[in-house]
């Protein structure tokens, strides 16, 4: 099954530091390897602190990792300069948490659509009409919103604007960053739709980042699990429940809230806090909130073992 | 315990926020209110505490706290109320702090603005009521200012602040929204311990139905100031009599759920 996907992006061994003093530094990101397939979602789940935002801004080239290659369509992104950089932004676009702050707020909507159009020469002025027009329609909203302001705009609507904007250039990956977090569940559920559809229709490779576990599974293909800077579990994202084999994994499955759970039963979570990222423990990061720790998991990090065809996770218990 | 009757909320001469609200917590009871963002469910919270912002006000019906109209007190009446027997949990705990005071320091000083309570005594019970809360290492948490600490350990100091004098009646909007899952999970079952042992009659305001039915007895659907639905969980859960119910109920991400890919 893997053999026929296409990679179109290769995130390798990625390590990004950020130097906190002179003597100590912050890994947001250590030692990262995932693969996002052609016309494919893959999911990102994880707590605060877990470096999910970090690894989708390496791969934004908004920052540059410490260590490790980022490989698109054969080429290392993280030696890219200048132009070329400027360049290969078309290709990896990005959609925000806050549709409210995502925009200038004296732009018309017409302009936020058209900005990254003119930006990179692709259309004329005389021609941003009918390319805004065009735009709206694709994620189901009235051309008459062209001459708007960002704040007349419901979440929903602002967000599909971002949507909108972010895929102007044609971009072959979209990233969301919590794209879905601010917005009510109702509207939550319409824009994983859209993002749905135009991922058939325009084969988009997507990078959905997001908390809600639930919400992930439900539009994903393969799923990563995030805790402190490292990817624990990489799994295809069909019944989780049931595969998912790493303790954080499963521990972020129990804390979900659903119309499906067992009310009488007292709601199942790890005790504690993540540490911060900080103050790493030694070993596997995991371990101090692990319900069935041993001796091993204080002295090796455990690396990302296949545990099933497709499935991998770092776990010294599962082996 | 907290009894409203028939309100109707209005801004100015707009038309009203909220319309025939009625709401009825007996003690030691959760009432969840639902809704998406506009739907007025934080109007309803503001209006029990008497701080709807502007020119808000209550143009109809009454609202009872033990018996008591609440929209007759005056300033000392409601001052009195307020922070002992009617207490607040807010969404960010942290942002209801001061950031340039020490945790402790705020701590101290409301207890003291609402009791004759010594400095050294206020102390002591700040830390009483921080470790019943199952924050670790309380002295530590009141040296701190509240960027030092996590979200979910700034809303266990935000929990231990509104339960403090023992109130009656908690207000909590939006409380584990802003939190990780599984912080989220901790944080529900603290406040189920608390509510266990306090018998604290509760207003849950949520937009996230699953907790709500987890939480509460009742539920309460609102949608543009309206009543949609209200009833036992299994009424809004099994038999929802409105379309927009049963909408929000499909909204819902479960992992047993349905994908779109």
């Amino acid at each position: 099954m893997s053999e026929e996907r296409e990679k179109i992006i290769r995130v390798e061994n990625v390590t990004k530091e950020y130097a906190v003093s002179a003597s100590r530094s912050l890994i947001a990101c250590d030692n990262i390897s995932l693969p996002f397939f052609r016309g494919q979602t893959l999911g990102i789940v994880g707590e605060s602190g877990c470096g999910k935002s970090t690894l989708m801004r390496l791969l934004l080239g908004v920052e540059r990792p410490t260590s490790g290659k980022i490989i698109f369509r054969g080429q290392n992104i993280c030696d890219l300069k200048g132009e070329a950089l400027r360049r290969h932004r078309q290709r990896i676009q990005m959609v925000f948490q806050d549709p409210s702050e995502a925009f200038h707020p004296k732009m018309k909507i017409k302009e936020i659509l058209c900005e990254p159009l003119l930006n990179f020469r692709l259309i004329r002025k005389s021609e941003m009409k009918a390319k805004a027009a065009e735009l709206l329609t694709m994620v189901e909203l009235s051309p008459d919103l062209a001459e708007r302001y960002p704040h007349a705009l419901s979440g929903g609507q602002r967000q599909r604007i971002g949507i909108a904007r972010a895929l102007a250039l044609e971009p072959e990956v979209l990233i969301c960053d919590e794209s879905t977090s601010a917005l009510d569940v109702s509207v939550q559920k319409k824009i994983v739709e859209l993002l749905c559809r135009l991922q058939r229709e325009k084969d988009l490779t997507i990078g959905f980042i997001c908390h809600d576990i639930a919400l992930v599974h439900s539009c994903a293909h393969t799923l990563a699990v995030m805790y402190l800077g490292s990817v624990v579990e990489l799994l295809p994202c069909g019944d989780i429940e049931e595969t998912a084999r790493h303790p954080y994994t499963k521990a972020l499955l129990s804390a979900v809230f659903d119309l499906e759970m067992d009310f009488t039963k007292e709601i199942d979570s790890i005790e504690s806090e993540a540490p911060s990222p900080l103050n790493r423990p030694d070993g596997c990061p995991f371990r101090n909130r692990c319900p069935r720790q041993k001796e091993i998991c204080g002295r090796e990090k455990p690396p990302l073992r296949s545990v099933a065809p497709d499935h991998f996770a770092a776990c010294h218990l599962l082996f | 315990m907290l009894e409203i009757k028939k309100i109707t909320v209005r801004y100015g001469e707009n038309p009203p926020v909220l319309e025939d609200f009625s709401l009825l917590v007996r003690r030691g009871e959760i009432v969840a209110i639902v809704g998406e963002s506009g739907s007025g469910k934080t109007t309803v919270i503001r209006a029990v505490l008497g701080n709807l912002p502007g020119d808000g006000r209550v143009t109809k019906g009454d609202i009872l706290f033990e018996g008591r109209s609440l929209l007759s007190l005056n300033r000392e009446e409601w001052r009195r109320l307020r922070g002992t027997q009617i207490s607040m949990i807010f969404q960010d705990s942290g942002a209801m702090m001061n950031p340039t005071r020490s945790v402790g320091a705020q701590f101290v000083e409301y207890i003291r603005a609402h009791s004759g309570l010594t400095k050294n005594e206020a102390r002591e019970k700040s830390l009483e009521m921080l470790s019943s809360v199952r924050l670790p290492d309380p002295e530590r948490v009141m040296k701190s200012y509240p960027f030092e600490l996590s979200g979910g350990m700034r809303q266990r100091v935000g929990i231990a602040m509104a339960l403090a004098f023992r109130p009656k009646l908690l207000l909590a909007d939006e409380p584990t929204s802003a939190l990780d899952v599984t912080t989220q999970a901790q944080i529900v079952r603290q406040m189920t311990l608390q509510k266990k042992e306090s018998d604290a009659a509760m207003i849950l305001i949520t937009h996230n139905l699953a907790l709500a039915a987890y939480m509460s007895d009742h539920i309460i659907v609102l949608k543009d100031g309206k009543v949609v639905d209200s009833g036992s969980r299994d009424h809004i859960l099994r038999r929802p009599e409105s379309g927009y119910t049963k909408n929000l109920l499909a909204a819902v991400p479960a992992v047993k759920g349905a994908r779109y890919v």
